[in-house]
């Protein structure tokens, strides 16, 4: 097995991880830890392709540009956690789910 | 010329508009003088104009001018003026008899309910004929044609509150009109083979066989010759009517409901004539046959009307029918070809006639007068049985009576002696000489002098039975006649003026032969040339040829037939040898059918006026009851039902579409919306599953 291989193998076992997270988790931070989970595999994908494929550094300059968005996605996702715990005292998503018809 | 014409023609319509818009205004400050001087300078500008044409002494002068009114691109109307001596004779005498009237009018007319109206009126009537008069094309004619048609209408329906005159103002407007649509049909026959209107080119272009050429291709392939015909007497139809002619004389007795003076201008001097001036006009364009027509319906009528004249006893409708018969003589003329005759009897009628009916304007007034200080409102002022003996009372008009009488009797010395003597020449020459025409072709234009002197004889009767009865014997109502006054000065002056005009000496000067009508009309006026080259037309030549011989025998026949008419006249009203009761007796059908107009009017109103409305009434419930109830509502039925079932298929079709797309979409949205569970999750799962199917797709 080659090193991007490995690579690519590391960042899809994560992915998967972070799917699982985001699809089965009742806890909205556990759903966003899962999101964070699967940013960062894009960002070990990003990074090895930019390393092993192009050999640029085009790679690591997205890699910053998605670990800055996860930090603006998490501010923001966290705010509206905030405010659905002050709303309903929980954040169960399960039961967040008033937007239905 | 064309200036003074322009004067004369406007002048009189100046009047009009004065009296008509501030008439009412003056008719106590003696408005109705701005009218009489406007008239007066008519006439001396149209005296003016009749010395300028005897200083010229020229037979063939003429002018024309013209201006385009209608243009049409390839149909082009002109209007304007064509003067010849005819013309001016004719605007004098128009002048003459319309200022004479004028003047005469105040003292007859004197305290009337619409008198400033009256003049007005007069005044368009003097306007349009003079348009007439001076127009250069039949289609001007025709418009003036009918503006003194409508003239005549207001006046004759002056008194409109009495039904008669109502009536036989409407009378006299749809009589004319039938002719009229002939004409007018005449009319753009001509126009349409021609193009043009104008008297002169219309002849012209004949002449120059435009019409032989144009005819047959336009009309159908008829024989040219044949529809030229066809367009002459249509044509003349228009003076049928106008001119009182068999058989649409029956307006013109009925007409005398109009004031006294009016009918002396309009329907005895002047309008009467224009159907003659029209006549004249379009004479070098006829084609033998339909001068033949022409002079047959002329005889007849003036042969007709006498034979009616002869039993009336209302005094006017002895006049009226005298002046159907004297136009029928004029028409005579002009269709054998007497031109000259039929314009000179025209101009001696209108001073003979216009005097008559002033004078028994005159006797009228003096009988109302008597009849209104008797407060009587019975006796009718104008039947000759309640006079009698007026001859001591009337000098002046009894004067003006007979030199008139005398005048339209033919006696020598007056100038209706040499114009009707002319016509009977004339009729005598035609039967004799002329080959041309169905008449003579079919032997029967002997008829035409046996019309014409018949006529003459009846006419020298019934005009002296007239006197007789109105100025001699006893007076049949006593109590009238001792209140019988003479007519004040302006009545009788304008009598005396015209019975001046009547003289012979006025109409053959320079030469001062009683006996021969030659004198300046004949030197002036002549016939002018036949235009028609399609087929048989009137030879002047051959036929002035005949006239010469034909004057003396017609001069000694015509002289006979007139003194035994008044011989016969004085024997049975001013001797009383001869019973006029016991010969009507005698008579019987005869007599009564003469009284009663041979049941002209009855033959109208039952032959053709009643059939016709009953017709109308017939057509109206057909309309009503078949066309309304089966065509108009039975569609508008059809329409319900048919748009009723368009409403049902747009309510199932139209609209069922409209509505079954609502319906699948809310169904869809119905089963659709489940899926919106709001659970973030889910969303996930079908973003996930959407990409995995995306990924299948692209890979395999």
């Amino acid at each position: 097995m080659d090193h991007l291989t490995s690579y690519l193998v590391l960042s899809a076992i994560l992915f998967s991880l972070g799917l699982y997270a985001v699809v089965t988790r009742r806890n909205a931070v556990a759903m966003l830890m899962g999101v964070e989970l699967i940013l960062n595999a894009t960002n070990i994908n990003f990074i090895a392709f930019s390393k092993y494929v192009t050999h640029s550094l085009d790679g690591h300059l997205i890699s910053i540009f998605v670990i800055m968005l996860a930090a603006t996605e998490a501010a923001v996702a966290l705010a509206i956690v905030l405010n659905l715990y002050n709303d309903r005292g929980h954040i169960n998503l399960d039961e967040a789910n008033s937007l239905k018809q | 010329m064309i200036k003074l014409a322009l004067f004369i023609l406007f002048l009189p319509l100046l009047s009009f508009a004065l009296q008509i818009f501030f008439g009412r205004r003056f008719e106590d400050k003696k408005g109705e003088w701005v009218s009489i001087g406007i008239q007066f300078t008519t006439l001396i500008l149209a005296l003016i104009m009749f010395v300028m044409m005897l200083l010229k002494y020229d037979p063939n002068f003429s002018i024309e001018v013209q201006r385009p009114w209608l243009d049409l691109g390839l149909f082009k109307i002109d209007l304007g003026f064509y003067i010849d001596n005819i013309t001016v004779i004719m605007l004098t005498v128009v002048a003459i008899i319309s200022s004479l009237v004028h003047l005469y009018s105040t003292a007859y007319m004197a305290g009337d309910v619409r008198y400033s109206r009256y003049f007005g009126f007069l005044g368009l009537f003097t306007f349009s004929m003079n348009g007439i008069v001076l127009a250069n094309s039949m289609f001007m004619i025709y418009m003036f044609w009918d503006l003194v048609g409508l003239s005549s209408y207001l006046l004759i329906g002056h008194w409109w509150e009495k039904d008669s005159a109502a009536n036989a103002g409407k009378k006299a407007f749809l009589t004319n009109l039938v002719g009229d649509i002939g004409m007018f049909t005449g009319m753009l026959i001509i126009a349409t083979v021609l193009g043009t209107f104008n008297f002169h080119q219309v002849a012209e272009r004949i002449h120059d066989g435009v019409w032989a050429a144009n005819a047959g291709m336009l009309f159908g392939g008829i024989a040219p010759h044949k529809l030229l015909t066809i367009a002459g007497i249509l044509v003349f139809m228009g003076a049928v009517g106008k001119s009182a002619q068999f058989p649409l004389h029956v307006w013109l007795p009925d007409a005398m409901e109009g004031p006294t003076p009016v009918s002396a201008l309009i329907h005895a001097a002047t309008m009467v004539a224009a159907g003659v001036y029209l006549t004249v006009r379009i004479f070098p364009i006829l084609t033998a046959d339909a001068m033949a027509t022409i002079a047959l319906v002329g005889g007849f009528t003036a042969m007709y009307a006498a034979t009616i004249a002869i039993t009336q006893n209302d005094i006017k409708k002895v006049l009226a029918y005298s002046t159907v018969s004297q136009l029928g003589y004029m028409i005579m003329a002009l269709g054998t070809g007497a031109y000259v005759a039929g314009f000179f009897h025209l101009v001696a009628h209108a001073m003979f006639k216009g005097a008559l009916f002033l004078a028994s304007g005159s006797v009228i007034h003096a009988m109302h007068h008597s009849l209104h200080e008797l407060d009587d409102h019975e006796t009718d002022p104008q039947d000759m049985r309640n006079m009698g003996g007026l001859r001591s009372k009337l000098p002046i008009t009894f004067v003006v009576f007979l030199i008139t009488s005398a005048s339209i009797s033919g006696i020598p010395f007056f100038s209706g002696f040499l114009s009707k003597d002319a016509i009977l020449a004339g009729s005598w020459a035609y039967a004799a000489h002329v080959h041309e025409g169905w008449l003579a072709q079919m032997h029967l234009a002997w008829i035409l002098p046996v019309f014409g002197f018949g006529a003459a004889a009846i006419t020298a009767f019934y005009m002296f039975r007239l006197i007789f009865m109105t100025f001699y014997g006893e007076p049949k109502k006593p109590e009238i006649f001792k209140r019988i006054q003479e007519s004040p000065r302006v009545m009788t002056i304008p009598l005396l003026v015209l019975a001046l005009l009547s003289l012979f000496i006025l109409f053959t000067l320079p030469s001062v032969n009683p006996f021969s009508n030659q004198g300046w009309l004949t030197a002036l006026v002549h016939a002018p040339e036949s235009a028609v080259t399609t087929g048989p037309a009137f030879q002047l030549e051959h036929f002035e040829h005949a006239l010469h011989g034909a004057h003396l025998p017609a001069m000694i026949t015509s002289l006979t037939v007139a003194t035994l008419g008044i011989l016969l006249a004085i024997l049975m009203y001013l001797l009383n040898k001869v019973s006029p009761e016991r010969l009507a007796a005698k008579m019987g059908a005869i007599y009564r059918g003469s009284f009663n107009k041979w049941y002209m009017d009855e033959f109208y109103i039952n032959g053709i006026i009643r059939p016709f409305l009953r017709g109308c009434d017939a057509l109206g419930r057909f309309d009503l009851e078949f066309y309304d109830h089966y065509l108009i509502n039975g569609w508008g039925r059809n329409t319900k039902r048919t748009s009723r079932g368009i409403g049902m298929a747009d309510d199932l079709i139209v609209d069922g579409a409209v509505n079954f797309s609502g319906i699948i979409f809310q169904w869809l949205g119905w089963t659709l919306k489940f899926i919106q569970t709001g659970k973030i999750q889910n969303y996930l799962i079908f973003v996930l599953i959407g990409a995995a199917l995306l990924f299948v797709v692209n890979v395999f």
